[in-house]
Parts: structure tokens; C-alpha cells; sequence
């Protein structure tokens, strides 16, 4: 916890990187002043898309003393307001996986490419964005910690796949490389309780260090301040056990 | 979106969003997380023209039971319309290019 006698301060803003196919997307950054050096964090915003609320997040990320980078996911789908944006990607069926691991996987090299950041980069989704985060954590190399908060679709039937999420990301957990936080409601339909037995039966079966919490009276986005959906004991407790496992994994 | 569901039609129409009117081209309807409404999940519909960019859309996020009812809604005002004789099951004519304004 800082104190109210210690000297604090940010740079935030929009930057340009190397996505997908070396593709220019943009992203915003936020980082404490100073050289550091501090772990780095990768942010993946949610499915509504690249919006206020994960402006906010990777700003708490800086906050808590990290170097925090939030790429822009639908940056290719076009601009205007972060809903145009994201209704259109909804329309579309959501990024394909495979642009959105190169575009996480640019933003990690990002990170590593700044003098102040420490060789530890973790990742960071909510919604869709967990999902994608463990997915990360699977397929790319290069990541300290994944911290999946309600990722849907992680579990998926057959008849869910699609050409532009061809595989679940379940199949791929004996890939996973570095430890895992998992946040979920009780309460929520995507995944439903079930489905993160099941998460959690794989982790098991493959030896992978995870940490799974599951919140009674807490649906899907149960974070999300800007939204019913909001539960604000479960929410501070949620942001406690990130802090405590970043600290331990990527300090 | 979390669902994925997700469907789109090609239709032809007018939307309104802000002052001006715009070709609608496609409706996009999914059944997953909306904006505004306070719920998890909705039906959405997006009418949007996907050639003028993101922002050429008219949103509307329904409860289950009004997309139902709006659903509903539609088929009966249709049937009685063709009931009537007055359905014109016709394609929209693309109207001439807006004249400038005189100066």
C-alpha cells in the first residue's frame, strides 16, 4: 500500500506498435515516473471493446507499479466510438484468435523492448479478454503470470468453434507455461459454473500451478463499476487476491 | 462478445442517428453482453451501413420477452398490411443524390 507521504506520478497515453503480421495498431500505455525498473503488464480489453473502463484499468495497473500496455484489439475493424467499434466486432463473431495472439505477443515484445521494464511481464483480460489471457498464457512464450477474470468460451462445444476460434482454449492447458489466477461469479451464464469445473479439472490434470476463486452472489463482469452487474465486496476482494499474485509471481 | 451469437441480414432501409438519415445496408442481430441495458445478456439489433464505417449504426438492446414481442409485432402489422392490400413487397428505388444546398 503506498503511503500519503511518498512522491507519486504517471505518464499515460496512446502509442504505436508492432502487431499481428507486423502491423501498426495503437495502444495505450500507462506507466509510474521514473526508471524503474517494474514488471510489465499486458491488458486486454473486453469484448464491448477498447473503452473507458480498460483506459481506467491499465492506469490502476500503473497505479500498483507496473508498466501497463493496452493494445487495441479491433484497431483493423476500424474507428469511432469504442461502441461502434465493438457492436461491429459483435456482429463479426469477435477478433480472430490468431490476430489477437499476435497482437498480445507484440505487446509483450513492446514491453521488453523499454528500459523499464523488468524481464517479468504478466497478462491481464476480463470477458472475452480472459479467455484470450489464457489462451496467451498457453501459446505465447515470454509470460510470467495470466490473470483470467470470467473468461467465456474458454470451454467450448463443437458446434461453438468457429474459423476465427477454431480450437478451445481448454485444449490447450497442457501448454500453459506460467501460473494462473482464475476470478469467476458463481452466478455467471459464460462461464457457468460448471465450465470452470471443468477449467479447473484440466489445470489439475496437467500439474499447472492456478489459483481459482469463485464469488457467491457475483455474475459475469462483476468488476465492471459502470454496470449492474457491479458487486463491489466481491470486486475489492477480486483486485486483492490480482495484487497479492502479481506480487508473488512477477516481483 | 462472450456468446458469439451472432447473426447478419442484408436489408434495405433508412436509420436515423443524431440529425441526419442514412441508407441502412445490413442488420446485425446477436443475442450477447449489450451497452446499456442493465442485463447480462440481450438481444441486440445493430442497423448499421457497413460501407459508411462504425459509426453509421442505429442500436437498439431488447429484454427477451420484447424482442418476442417485437418479433410479433412485425409479423402482424405485415399481415395485415398484405391483408389490405397495401404491403408494397417491392425493392426500395435508390433515391437521386442530394441536390446541394443553393448558396
Amino acid at each position: 500500500m503506498y503511503q500519503t507521504d511518498q512522491y507519486e506520478g504517471m505518464i499515460a497515453e496512446t502509442v504505436s506498435m508492432r502487431g499481428h503480421n507486423g502491423d501498426s495498431i495503437n495502444a495505450y500505455v500507462a506507466r509510474p515516473l521514473g526508471s524503474g525498473p517494474f514488471p510489465g503488464m499486458v491488458v486486454i480489453h473486453h469484448a464491448p471493446g477498447w473503452d473507458e473502463w480498460y483506459r481506467e484499468c491499465t492506469r490502476r495497473f500503473a497505479h500498483h507499479g507496473y508498466v501497463a500496455i493496452s493494445p487495441n484489439l479491433y484497431f483493423r475493424d476500424g474507428h469511432g466510438t469504442p461502441e461502434d467499434v465493438g457492436a461491429k466486432v459483435r456482429a463479426a463473431g469477435g477478433a480472430p484468435d490468431a490476430r489477437v495472439l499476435g497482437d498480445l505477443d507484440g505487446a509483450n515484445a513492446w514491453l521488453r523492448s523499454v528500459p523499464y521494464v523488468t524481464r517479468k511481464v504478466g497478462i491481464f483480460g476480463t470477458c472475452s479478454g480472459g479467455r484470450q489471457a489464457f489462451l496467451a498464457g498457453c501459446r505465447l512464450k515470454g509470460l510470467d503470470a495470466v490473470v483470467d477474470c470470467w473468461g467465456g468460451r474458454v470451454v467450448q462445444s463443437k458446434e461453438e468453434l468457429t474459423q476465427a476460434q477454431p480450437v478451445a482454449p481448454i485444449d490447450y492447458t497442457k501448454d500453459l507455461s506460467c501460473p494462473v489466477l482464475g476470478l469467476f461469479g458463481n452466478e455467471d451464464k459464460s462461464p457457468t459454473p460448471e465450465q470452470v469445473d471443468q477449467h479447473e479439472a484440466e489445470l489439475k490434470k496437467h500439474g499447472k500451478q492456478y489459483e481459482f476463486h469463485r464469488y457467491d452472489g457475483a455474475g459475469h463482469g462483476f468488476f465492471y463499476y459502470d454496470r449492474a452487474a457491479y458487486r463491489q465486496d466481491q470486486a475489492m476482494d477480486g483486485w486483492k487476491k490480482v495484487w497479492a499474485f502479481l506480487e508473488r509471481t512477477l516481483r | 462478445m462472450c456468446t458469439m451469437i451472432a447473426h447478419q441480414v442484408k436489408i434495405e432501409g433508412r436509420g436515423k442517428s443524431g440529425p441526419d438519415w442514412f441508407e441502412v445496408r445490413e442488420a446485425n442481430v446477436s443475442y450477447d453482453h449489450p451497452y446499456d441495458l442493465p442485463l447480462e445478456h440481450a438481444l441486440n439489433i445493430d442497423f448499421v451501413n457497413e460501407a459508411l464505417g462504425p459509426g453509421a449504426r442505429v442500436a437498439v438492446e431488447l429484454s427477451v420477452e420484447g424482442a418476442r414481442q417485437l418479433v410479433k409485432t412485425i409479423q402482424a402489422v405485415l399481415a395485415q398490411a398484405d391483408q389490405r392490400g397495401v404491403l408494397e413487397d417491392i425493392p426500395v428505388v435508390a433515391a437521386p443524390a442530394p441536390r446541394p444546398t443553393p448558396a
